[in-house]
């Protein structure tokens, strides 16, 4: 009887272990929803795997731990490094590769079970085959692809999307043949080497998802490996009959995929657009070639004019962590704060290459969490301010997305920057962004470019403003 | 009709719940927090923990226990440095100095 097995009975410890861990996990992610308790809720997710690791020791099938030990130091040895020294300005690149690595791990505990399950002539039930295809799919194609996301973001690779003619019919036809090879595995199990195609076939197509996806679709990418990864380690719990891998693979999916659906929203497109559409491949937009004009200004003028401003609203964007200029534009925020200026930042929800990027970089460099708001609820504000100051963003600040019907980012909800009665926008050069797409914020008369990197520009912003301080006293 | 099997009915029943009670709770979590959030997950999708301690402990063969030792050392460095990573972001997210907050206006 494989079925008893395999299924073995959890001692009663485990069990209350497992049930209170569940919970812990739940109230961690609710704690998660503001600042002042984001930290509590850490800690009881803490609280929760300790007690599901614990429990799990106990196991009745566990009769050596020399291997448990060994395993667990170089896996802590390797992650508290990890944890500890990773600069925040790598931590999408740190996401992608810690969602590899979850991935991984359910794809291999995968792979030992189904080898486990052909033991002694066994032969896995229908419903366990096709959650271990289901686990080792998703843990495969998630541990590639997240590999090749990391390699994305730290620029190991390039990050303009790869495309050729028929990639979406060869993405479409790989995945048909994954799931013939499961359908086949499930009629017959004991076909040994049809698993390892499987395996390496789930492996291959992780790489061919993201090849043709660019950087600044990561965002949702990101998001929708989290997800992949947490399915997978729900399908463990299936395979397993553990409630508490159900449990944890569920919020996790969750998680991921309601960002996602953020991300998505925030672009107005749709998962199959981010997924199969090779947005970076737009055609650069042609006025006809037209001859706009734009005003350049200087760090000096900026600073005098934010100086006399009652309210100044940032717009950080990808080319600020590019630029590493984080801590420079929090000084500058500082200067103008302490001289009475009332400064926000203006973050859209897919600025940067993951979710909630730039949040975290402007509070590594103490700007305080209250300066930092969301798009709709900093929105309005931007007819009653004085200067608006675009760092490094570039799309997500292009009123062409409200009013012209031909732009590729149509639709897109963005910041109403060009409503603030100035503008200066801090940009290397007048090239468009990474879709090629013409910005018309630039030619306003309200708006003045400040040329330079953005980490320059905005050191000498503070300087200038420290001058004029000096002066006035 | 027989009904399917009750350790899957009851495996299905726990995940739909899970799923809804994650996506009540994340909705909730501001995008002032999404990085942390997603750090966190990635920590608890360390469970997988709990599968591979029993491969990598039990009697089942040198197969089982290589890949569950190599399992435990992947789930250990998301486990490991996922909380520990989280700590240090959500120690970053300050208010406003109270002092500070007197001057003004």
């Amino acid at each position: 009887m494989i079925a008893a097995e395999t299924v073995a009975q959890l001692n009663t410890f485990e069990q209350i272990a497992y049930i209170i861990g569940a919970a812990c996990f739940v109230l961690a992610l609710k704690w998660m929803s503001g600042p002042k308790t984001a930290r509590k809720g850490l800690w009881v997710g803490i609280l929760g795997m300790t007690l599901a690791v614990v429990g799990t020791l106990t196991d009745s099938r566990i009769v050596t731990y020399e291997w448990i030990v060994v395993a667990f130091v170089i896996g802590a040895a390797i992650g508290i490094p990890m944890g500890q020294w990773m600069k925040m300005t790598a931590m999408p690149q740190r996401t992608a590769l810690s969602h590899a690595f979850g991935a991984l791990a359910a794809a291999l505990v995968g792979t030992a079970e189904y080898y486990h399950s052909l033991e002694n002539g066994g032969r896995p039930t229908k419903f366990i085959m096709f959650a271990l295809g289901l686990e080792v799919l998703l843990g495969f194609l998630t541990f590639t692809g997240s590999l090749m996301a990391f390699g994305k973001l730290a620029e190991v690779l390039p990050q303009r999307p790869i495309t050729y003619k028929g990639q979406n019919f060869v993405n479409l036809a790989v995945l048909a043949v994954a799931i013939i090879m499961v359908i086949m595995l499930i009629i017959d199990p004991t076909q040994k080497p049809l698993w390892l195609a499987f395996s390496a076939l789930a492996l291959v197509f992780g790489i061919m998802l993201i090849i043709p996806i660019g950087g600044a679709d990561m965002p949702t990418v990101i998001s929708l490996l989290n997800s992949y990864a947490g399915l997978s380690g729900a399908a463990m719990g299936f395979v397993l009959n553990n409630k508490m891998l159900i449990v944890a693979g569920a919020l996790d999916g969750a998680s991921g995929l309601f960002l996602s659906i953020i991300m998505c929203r925030a672009m107005n497109r749709s998962f199959t657009n981010v997924l199969f559409g090779g947005f970076g491949q737009l055609q650069v937009a042609t006025d006809g070639g037209e001859e706009k004009i734009h005003r350049s200004s200087n760090p000096e003028e900026a600073a005098m004019v934010m100086d006399a401003a009652q309210k100044v609203i940032i717009i950080p964007g990808y080319g600020m962590a590019v630029a590493q200029a984080q801590h420079k534009v929090a000084d500058l925020a500082s200067a103008l704060t302490k001289k009475g200026v009332d400064v926000k930042f203006a973050i859209h929800p897919v600025a940067g290459r993951m979710p909630g990027h730039m949040n975290v970089l402007l509070a590594e460099a103490n700007v305080p969490y209250e300066q930092l708001a969301e798009m709709e609820e900093i929105n309005p504000e931007f007819e009653e301010c004085d200067v608006a100051l675009v760092i490094g963003a570039n799309d997500v600040t292009n009123p062409a997305a409200k009013t012209d019907k031909t732009s590729p980012i149509y639709g897109m909800p963005v910041l109403d920057v060009e409503k603030a009665r100035q503008v200066y926008v801090v940009k290397r050069s007048m090239n468009p962004g990474f879709a090629g797409i013409d910005n018309p914020l630039y030619y306003l008369e309200n708006t003045s470019m400040l040329f330079g990197d953005a980490k320059e520009i905005a050191s000498q912003l503070v300087t200038e403003v420290a001058k004029l301080g000096s002066m006035h006293s | 009709m027989a009904g399917i099997p009750d350790e899957i009915y009851t495996g299905l029943f726990v995940f739909v719940m899970a799923a809804f009670a994650g996506l009540e709770v994340i909705r909730r979590v501001p995008q002032l927090l999404h990085t942390p959030l997603m750090s966190l997950t990635n920590a608890l999708s360390g469970i997988a923990l709990v599968g591979s301690l029993v491969l990598a402990g039990a009697d089942y063969g040198k197969l089982e226990t290589t890949l569950g030792a190599l399992a435990i050392t992947a789930s250990t460095i998301n486990v490991v440095g996922g909380f520990w990573i989280t700590d240090r972001m959500l120690k970053m997210f300050k208010p406003r100095p109270r002092v500070e907050a007197g001057e003004a206006k």
